[in-house]
């Protein structure tokens, strides 16, 4: 092991770590910056809920007083945290979607080649696209703002833990899904069998006592739907209270799905490599 | 793996492995070395398994059956310690278009631990080694596909790898962007001591003085120096001996295969 040529590995260090951190989300920010098409879409589906969904069930839809809210409020100031919770759902699903059928590309395959632990690198990753998630949703509360939805001061504060851990939460299991179903190759099929299901069966467009007047069955469905939480935990965080039941679900997901997504993920041991992948080149 | 430093342990060293995409056998016990300060050449045709073994050897896919070690430090053992001195040019882009030279460089040095001073620094004198100090504020989509290529090459020599791996870097270039792409590797070698694996199937990227690997149809077919290689085939030169090997009787797809 003494060989005049020997090289002494030195362990890469905590301030090492940070700077692949930083680097990997500055990087991340650069692209959506210069992105201008993503940016702009990205915005305009939710304000598209938000100007024309929401203004025709205004009349149809009254929401009573139900925490976290005080008085009556409005339809479109009641969505209004289900579709910050959308901005990260389809933002996670859609760079979930490209982290892994893009395995092959240059970029992803430079970023594997790194010497950092792969459970870091793909952690670091799924952060880095909820930090874009979170600017998406600022953008669109500025908005909204003008449009009369208001949440007192703390509450644009408050909203950034949970809209970090949802983020997380829906990054992973983007990750996960699109690592073990071959089937959703694109995000079409990403969208009808994840995303809209997700969406609608949750307490994002009308509170769950409704749903269950209706069916008790689908209020079982939603309050079992993670996403139902991740809107929840960021409805009570943007009046400055703590949801502590869907903080804890959402916790236990995220620790979950972030789990199954590196092993899911990791060629050594993942499904890809088992299922066949492609072989390069051939 | 030394005894007493008579043999320095090589940059790269595959020792019998294979590889299946399910029953289709891409890599059949292929084993090679790649010495430091030495110019390795993986020759084969398009399928020969070339981007298969790259993939094992950057850990895309698990090996399996067989062992690599770089520097002596096996990459599924002690990946950290192996990843850390390899440096790689992959086949597609692996810059973003979008942004500057400098910003797809110091991201690159941070996937390194490098901090962004430091990554400055090394990333003029990268440039420089390949005559693109003067781009480092450029956006990446005005360089040309030769300039691109060379940047890649600073990118993958940031954090100062000891082996250097290529994977056909040339392919889409024009003459003139070969041949100064191949200048610059060439000149790692003298000025840095690293070892570098060049896969390729054009013939002529290869030297008097190189190393070559003949990999067919995931077979190691010839391996050592071109000299050596020519002699004992008895050919006068590479060409006749690749186009002797890559001859497969028991096919008639070899000869489709380019």
């Amino acid at each position: 092991m003494s060989a005049p040529d020997a090289y002494v590995w030195r362990d890469l260090t905590l301030r090492q770590h940070f700077i692949c951190l930083k680097g990997i989300i500055w990087r991340e920010g650069l692209r959506f910056v210069h992105q201008r098409e993503r940016f702009v879409s990205a915005l305009v589906r939710p304000l598209v809920w938000l100007f024309i969904f929401a203004a025709g069930f205004r009349q149809v839809l009254g929401v009573s007083i139900i925490p976290p809210y005080e008085t009556y409020v409005l339809y479109d100031v009641y969505i209004t945290p289900g579709l910050m919770a959308m901005i990260q759902l389809f933002n996670g699903m859609q760079s979930s979607l490209t982290m892994v059928y893009d395995r092959e590309t240059g970029g992803m395959r430079t970023l594997l080649v790194s010497p950092f632990p792969r459970w870091f690198l793909l952690s670091s990753k799924l952060l880095a696209g909820t930090c874009v998630s979170i600017l998406q949703v600022y953008a669109y509360l500025a908005i909204a703002y003008f449009w009369d939805i208001e949440a007192p001061p703390i509450g644009y504060v408050a909203i950034v833990p949970a809209l970090m851990l949802s983020g997380l939460m829906l990054g992973a299991l983007g990750m996960l899904i699109s690592s073990l179903i071959k089937q959703l190759e694109n995000f079409s099929g990403v969208m009808n069998f994840v995303i809209f299901p997700m969406f609608f069966a949750s307490s994002a467009l009308y509170p769950l006592w409704r749903v269950k007047e209706s069916s008790p069955l689908l209020y079982y469905v939603c309050e079992l739907n993670p996403f139902t939480h991740a809107t929840e935990l960021i409805r009570f965080a943007f009046y400055g209270k703590v949801a502590g039941g869907s903080l804890l679900v959402v916790l236990a997901c995220t620790v979950v799905f972030l789990a199954g997504a590196i092993i899911a993920y990791d060629p050594a041991r993942g499904f890809l490599a088992r299922r066949g992948a492609r072989a390069p080149g051939a | 793996m030394t005894v007493n430093g008579q043999s320095p342990t090589p940059a790269l060293e595959v020792q019998g492995v294979s590889h299946r995409y399910g029953a289709r056998l891409a890599l059949d016990a292929v084993s090679l070395a790649v010495a430091p300060a030495s110019f390795t050449l993986l020759l084969g045709l398009n399928g020969a398994g070339k981007s298969t073994l790259f993939s094992l050897i950057t850990r895309l896919y698990a090996t399996r059956v067989g062992r690599i070690s770089i520097y002596g430090h096996d990459i599924g053992r002690e990946p950290a310690a192996a990843l850390g001195q390899l440096g790689v040019v992959f086949q597609s882009r692996a810059l973003d278009v979008d942004i500057s030279v400098e910003q797809n460089l110091v991201y690159h040095a941070a996937l390194h631990g490098i901090g962004r001073r430091q990554a400055l620094v090394r990333a003029r004198a990268a440039l420089a080694r390949v005559d693109l100090e003067d781009r480092l504020h450029e956006r990446v989509a005005k360089l040309s596909g030769g300039q691109m290529r060379r940047v890649e090459i600073a990118r993958a020599l940031l954090h100062e790898p000891r082996l250097l791996l290529l994977d056909e870097p040339t392919v889409g270039l024009d003459v003139k962007a070969r041949a100064s792409i191949l200048k610059h590797v060439r000149g790692l070698l003298t000025q840095e001591r690293i070892g570098v694996l060049w896969a390729t199937h054009l013939i002529d990227e290869a030297a008097p003085g190189d190393d070559v690997v003949i990999l067919h149809r995931g077979r190691v077919l010839a391996n050592g120096p071109i000299d050596a290689i020519v002699a004992q085939n008895g050919e006068k030169d590479l060409a006749g001996v690749f186009a002797k090997l890559a001859q497969d009787p028991s096919s008639d797809e070899a000869g489709a295969a380019q």
